[in-house]
C-alpha cells in the first residue's frame, strides 16, 4: 500500500471531534460491568457503516449483538490478541524511512466493518463492468485508437500521458485483456453513496493484507464465524493462479508461473512472498530471470535454466527491462520486453496498462463504458474537473476551498492540495502549478468518508475509511468479497494510509435478509 | 522447481538456525562446567570465544575479557556476527526470502522465537536465568526442526535445509573437539591422559556434554571416559547424530535427492576418507588440532562445491544449460 498511498477526501475536523462515547457508565446501564450500548455513539456529519440514529444497519444487527455481549474490557482482550497474532504471523509491512528495521506490525482494528450482501452484489457488477470498459480502452489504445478518431478521448490527453507506453503499440494479449489485476479505491459520501475514487492498474497492493486480515478476525472471534454467514474471502490466491495459468503461451502444458518482485526490501514484498507462497509458485527476483536468444525467458535453478510462461510482475513498467525502459535498472531483466512482444511470455499486468490509471483517465470512465459497452455505469464517479478545461479550471480556481486538487499521475498523496486545510499561500503556489501544466491537475469537491467504529483507548469511536477491492479480468472476472478496508486512526483524519497513521479493518460481507441467533426476535 | 538464489537461502537457513542452537549449548555446557569444577582448575571462558572462532571480534567490541561480556557477546550483542541473536536474525533474514518454500508454521515459529529472544536479552547474561534461557533457545530450535520435518514435503528444498544443518553441526563439533578439548586441560598439547589433570575425566565428559553426546556415549561405549573412545565417538559413530561421520552421511543422502551432484558428493567422500583413516588413539596424544583443521577445510570445500554447482547463476545465456525437467 506504501506504493500507492494517497490522501483521502479532505473534511472538517471539527465535525468529528468530541464524539468520543463514554462507555463505562454504569449508571446508564445500569450494570456497572463494563457493558455499554449504541445509544451514546454517534458520528456527525458522516454516513457511517455500523450505526444510524444509536441503532445498528440490518446488516449489522447480528455482529452488533455480539459486540454488545461483550464487555469493553472483553473487546480490549480482544483486540490485544489480535495484535499478538500479528505479530507472531509475522504480518508486517514496510516504512522505507524506519531505522528500526524494515518491517513494522500491521495495524488493525477488530471491529470489523460489514456491508450488506445486496449492496455487494450491485458494487460487484460495477467494477467488473468498469475493469471490461478500462481494458477496452486500453487495448484501443494501443492499436486502432478508434476512441480518438471518434472523438470522445482527446489526443492531447494520450500525447501528454506519462504511462502511456509507445513499445506496446500493435500488443495483442491474450483475451485483449491488459490490466488484469485491478485494485480501485472506494468511499462512501455523507449522503451513502458509494463512488470509485481511482482505480490503480499498474501493481495494485494490499490484497494480501485482505486475507491476513480474515485469518487474524476468524482467530479472535471464532464463535462469531460459527454463527454467522460472512462470505469467505480466501479464494482469491486460486482464482488469481487460475487467471495466470490461463495466461500461458504454451498450450498443453501445466505452465511455470511467478511472481516478480523488486526484492525483500520492496514495501511490499511482504504481499509478493504471500501471494507466491498461496498460489504455489515462484517468487522471483529479476536477476534470477535470464532472456536467451530464442527471445523466452528462463529462471535458473538447481537443475540449471527453465523456462517461465507467465510472471505476476510486481514492478513498474520503467523498471522491468533496462533494454527498453530505464537502463540503470537493476530490478528487471534485460530482453523481457522482446520476450512479451514476441509472445513467449505473458506478463500481468502488461507493460503500458498503467496508461489508464491516470486521474484524468478516470474522469472519463462513464463514459468509456457508454463508448464501449453501451451501458450505464453501475458505480458512480466522484465529480472530476478537468483543469485542462477552461471553464472547469476558472471554476475550480476560484472556489478552491471547496475542492482536493490532485495531479493526475502522482502517487503517494504527493502534491495533493486540500481546499479547506490549506494557506493563501499555498493556494497561491498550487494556482500557478495549475495554470503551468493544467493536463495534469483535476479538483474533486471535497466529500467526507464514512465511519466506522473503532477501538481506540478502550471506547468505541467513528474513524473514516475507505475500501480497496480486488479484481480479476481475463478468461474471467473476479471480484474480492470485500477487500481492504483502509481507516484513519486519528480523530477526524482522512488520511487511511499505513504510513501515515492508517490502520485496517476486517471486511464482511453479510448477508442482512437472513436471520442471525443474536436477534432478539429471532430468540424470543 | 527450486531456484538457485532460494536454495541458498534456504541453506543459510539451516546453517544459521543450527549455529543458534549449537551456540546456546556451547554457553550452557560451559556454564554448567564452570558450576561443577573448583575454582582451582582455572577455568575461564575465553574457549568460548575459541570454537566460535571470534577472538578477533570479540576484542573489537570489548576492552576486558569477563564472563559478562563474553557471554553478552555469544549470546544477545546485535553488533557482532557471533551472538546467538546475530545467527537467529540471519536465520530469519534467510527464511523471509523462503517464506513462499519453507511452511508458514515453522516461519511463525521462528519469528516467536526472535521476538522472544530480542526482548529478554537480560536473561541470557544473568547467571541465575542463563541456562534457562539457553534452555528455551535449544527446545524452540528442536521445535522448529520437528515442524520442518514434519510438516515440509521432503523435496530439493529440504534437501538444502539438509545439507546447510548439518555441514553446521560436523564443523561445530570439529571446533568443539579441537578447542574444548585442547583448551580445557590448559593447553598441554595433549588430552585425555587423565594422569596429567585431575578433572581429565570431567574434560572429556564435557567435551560430549557440549555436544549433548554424554548419554549416548555411555550406552554406545558402557565403559569409563577414556580420550580415544570420546574421540572416535563424536568422529565416526555411526548412530550418534551429532558425530562428524552421521553428519557427513546425512549431507550425502541428501544430496542424492538433488540433480547434478558429482562435484558436492566429491567433496562429502572426501571428509568420510579423512574420518576412515582418523588413528584416535594417536591423534589424543598428538595431532589433533591439525586433523582438525583438514577436516574443517574439507566442509569448507563442500561449501565451495555446493556454491559453485547449484548457488551461482550462469552468467550468460550462451550454451545456457536446460533442466533435464
Amino acid at each position: 500500500m506504501e506504493t500507492d498511498p494517497k490522501l483521502g477526501y479532505g473534511g472538517s475536523p471539527s465535525r468529528t471531534t468530541g464524539v468520543n462515547l463514554e462507555l463505562h457508565e454504569p449508571a446508564r446501564n445500569g450494570v456497572g460491568d463494563g457493558s455499554w450500548s449504541w445509544s451514546t455513539y454517534d458520528s456527525p456529519g458522516c454516513w457511517d457503516e455500523m450505526v444510524a440514529n444509536g441503532k445498528p444497519r440490518d446488516e449489522c444487527a447480528g455482529v452488533s449483538s455480539y459486540l454488545e455481549s461483550l464487555t469493553m474490557a472483553e473487546l480490549g482482550d480482544r483486540q490485544r490478541a489480535a495484535d499478538l497474532a500479528i505479530e507472531a504471523m509475522g504480518i508486517t509491512f514496510t516504512v522505507y524511512s524506519d531505522d528500526g528495521g524494515i518491517d513494522r506490525a500491521w495495524p488493525f482494528d477488530v471491529i470489523p466493518r460489514i456491508i450488506s450482501t445486496q449492496e455487494w452484489n450491485t458494487i460487484s457488477d460495477g467494477l467488473v463492468q468498469r475493469l471490461n470498459a478500462l481494458n477496452l480502452f486500453i487495448d484501443d489504445l494501443y492499436g486502432a485508437q478508434k476512441v480518438i478518431k471518434d472523438g470522445l478521448f482527446p489526443a492531447e490527453l494520450l500525447a501528454n500521458s506519462v504511462n502511456f507506453r509507445s513499445q506496446c503499440m500493435g500488443m495483442k494479449p491474450k483475451f485483449g485483456t491488459w490490466a488484469h489485476i485491478c485494485g480501485s479505491d472506494l468511499v462512501r459520501g455523507g449522503d451513502g453513496t458509494m463512488y470509485v475514487l481511482e482505480d490503480n492498474l499498474r501493481v495494485p497492493s494490499g490484497v494480501s493484507y485482505m486475507l491476513q486480515n480474515r485469518q487474524v478476525t476468524k482467530r479472535v472471534f471464532a464463535d462469531l464465524f460459527h454463527e454467522i454467514d460472512i462470505h469467505p474471502v480466501d479464494m482469491y490466491p486460486l482464482k488469481l493462479l487460475d487467471l495466470l495459468n490461463s495466461l500461458s503461451p504454451r498450450q498443453g502444458i501445466v505452465p511455470t508461473v511467478a511472481v516478480l518482485t523488486p526484492g525483500v526490501y520492496n514495501s511490499a514484498y511482504f504481499e509478493h512472498a504471500y501471494l507466491a507462497q498461496q498460489m504455489g509458485v515462484q517468487l522471483v527476483e529479476g536477476s534470477d530471470l535470464v532472456v536467451d536468444t530464442d527471445d523466452c525467458v528462463y529462471v535458473h535453478t538447481i537443475g540449471g535454466l527453465e523456462r517461465v510462461d507467465v510472471l505476476y510482475r510486481r514492478v513498474d513498467d520503467l523498471f522491468l527491462d533496462p533494454e527498453v525502459f530505464r537502463a540503470d535498472s537493476t530490478l528487471g531483466v534485460p530482453g523481457l520486453m522482446r520476450a512479451w512482444r514476441a509472445g513467449n511470455v505473458a506478463l500481468a499486468n502488461a507493460p503500458g496498462a498503467g496508461v489508464a490509471d491516470d486521474k484524468v483517465v478516470y474522469s472519463y470512465v462513464p463514459a468509456l463504458i457508454q463508448y464501449y459497452l453501451g451501458e450505464e455505469p453501475k458505480i458512480e464517479n466522484v465529480p472530476t474537473f478537468l483543469c485542462l478545461n477552461d471553464t472547469h479550471r476558472q471554476h475550480v480556481l476560484s472556489n478552491l476551498g471547496e475542492f482536493v486538487v490532485k495531479p493526475a499521475n502522482e502517487s503517494g498523496g504527493t502534491g495533493v492540495f486540500v481546499g479547506n486545510k490549506s494557506t493563501a499561500a499555498e493556494a497561491d503556489d498550487l494556482r500557478r502549478q495549475v495554470e503551468a501544466d493544467p493536463r495534469n491537475w483535476i479538483a474533486q469537491p471535497i466529500v467526507n468518508l464514512s465511519t466506522a467504529p473503532t477501538l481506540i483507548d478502550g471506547k468505541l469511536a467513528p474513524r473514516h475509511l475507505d475500501l480497496r477491492p480486488f479484481i480479476l479480468s481475463g478468461h474471467q472476472s473476479y471480484v474480492t468479497q470485500g477487500g481492504l478496508t483502509r481507516v484513519a486512526l486519528r480523530e477526524g483524519s482522512l488520511v487511511v494510509n499505513s504510513s501515515q497513521g492508517g490502520g485496517s479493518k476486517d471486511t464482511w460481507i453479510v448477508d442482512a435478509s437472513r436471520p442471525h441467533p443474536f436477534d432478539a426476535t429471532n430468540s424470543a | 522447481m527450486l531456484l538457485s538464489r532460494v536454495a541458498e537461502a534456504v541453506y543459510w537457513s539451516g546453517r544459521y538456525l543450527e549455529r543458534t542452537e549449537a551456540t546456546a549449548r556451547l554457553v550452557k555446557v560451559h556454564t554448567e562446567l564452570f558450576l561443577d569444577l573448583p575454582r582451582a582448575a582455572g577455568l575461564t571462558w575465553t574457549p568460548l570465544l575459541a570454537v566460535t572462532g571470534s577472538k578477533a571480534s570479540f576484542d573489537e567490541h570489548y576492552d576486558e575479557v569477563t564472563e559478562e561480556n563474553i557471554i553478552r557477546f555469544l549470546t544477545v550483542d546485535a553488533n557482532g556476527q557471533d551472538s546467538i541473536l546475530a545467527s537467529l536474525t540471519a536465520a530469519r533474514n534467510n527464511f523471509r526470502v523462503t517464506r513462499n518454500v519453507l511452511p508458514a508454521a515453522a516461519w511463525e515459529q521462528l519469528n516467536q522465537l526472535y521476538l522472544w529472544m530480542a526482548q529478554s536479552r537480560g536473561q541470557a547474561v544473568d547467571r541465575r536465568t542463563r541456562l534457562a534461557w539457553m534452555d528455551r533457545v535449544i527446545r524452540d530450535c528442536q521445535l522448529m526442526r520437528g515442524l520442518l520435518a514434519g510438516t515440509m514435503s521432503h523435496d530439493a528444498a529440504y534437501s538444502f535445509l539438509e545439507v546447510g544443518s548439518l555441514l553446521e553441526r560436523a564443523d561445530m563439533t570439529s571446533r568443539v573437539l579441537d578447542v574444548q578439548a585442547g583448551v580445557l586441560t590448559g593447553g598441554h598439547g595433549h588430552v585425555g591422559d587423565s594422569s596429567t589433570s585431575t578433572y581429565g575425566d570431567v574434560t572429556w565428559m564435557a567435551v560430549l556434554r557440549s555436544l549433548s553426546a554424554q548419554q549416548m556415549f555411555r550406552r554406545s561405549v558402557r565403559t569409563g571416559i577414556s580420550g580415544p573412545e570420546a574421540l572416535r565417538f563424536l568422529l565416526r559413530d555411526a548412530q550418534f547424530p551429532r558425530s562428524v561421520e552421521h553428519c557427513l552421511t546425512g549431507v550425502s543422502r541428501a544430496l542424492m535427492e538433488l540433480p547434478r551432484y558429482e562435484l558436492a558428493m566429491a567433496g562429502c567422500a572426501h571428509v568420510q576418507q579423512l574420518l576412515e583413516d582418523a588413528d584416535v588413539s594417536a591423534l589424543v596424544a598428538e595431532g589433533l588440532h591439525e586433523y582438525v583443521d583438514a577436516l574443517q577445510v574439507g566442509i569448507a570445500s563442500l561449501h565451495d562445491a555446493l556454491t559453485e554447482t547449484y548457488f551461482v547463476p550462469a552468467t550468460t545465456s550462451d550454451g545456457a544449460m536446460l533442466a533435464s525437467a
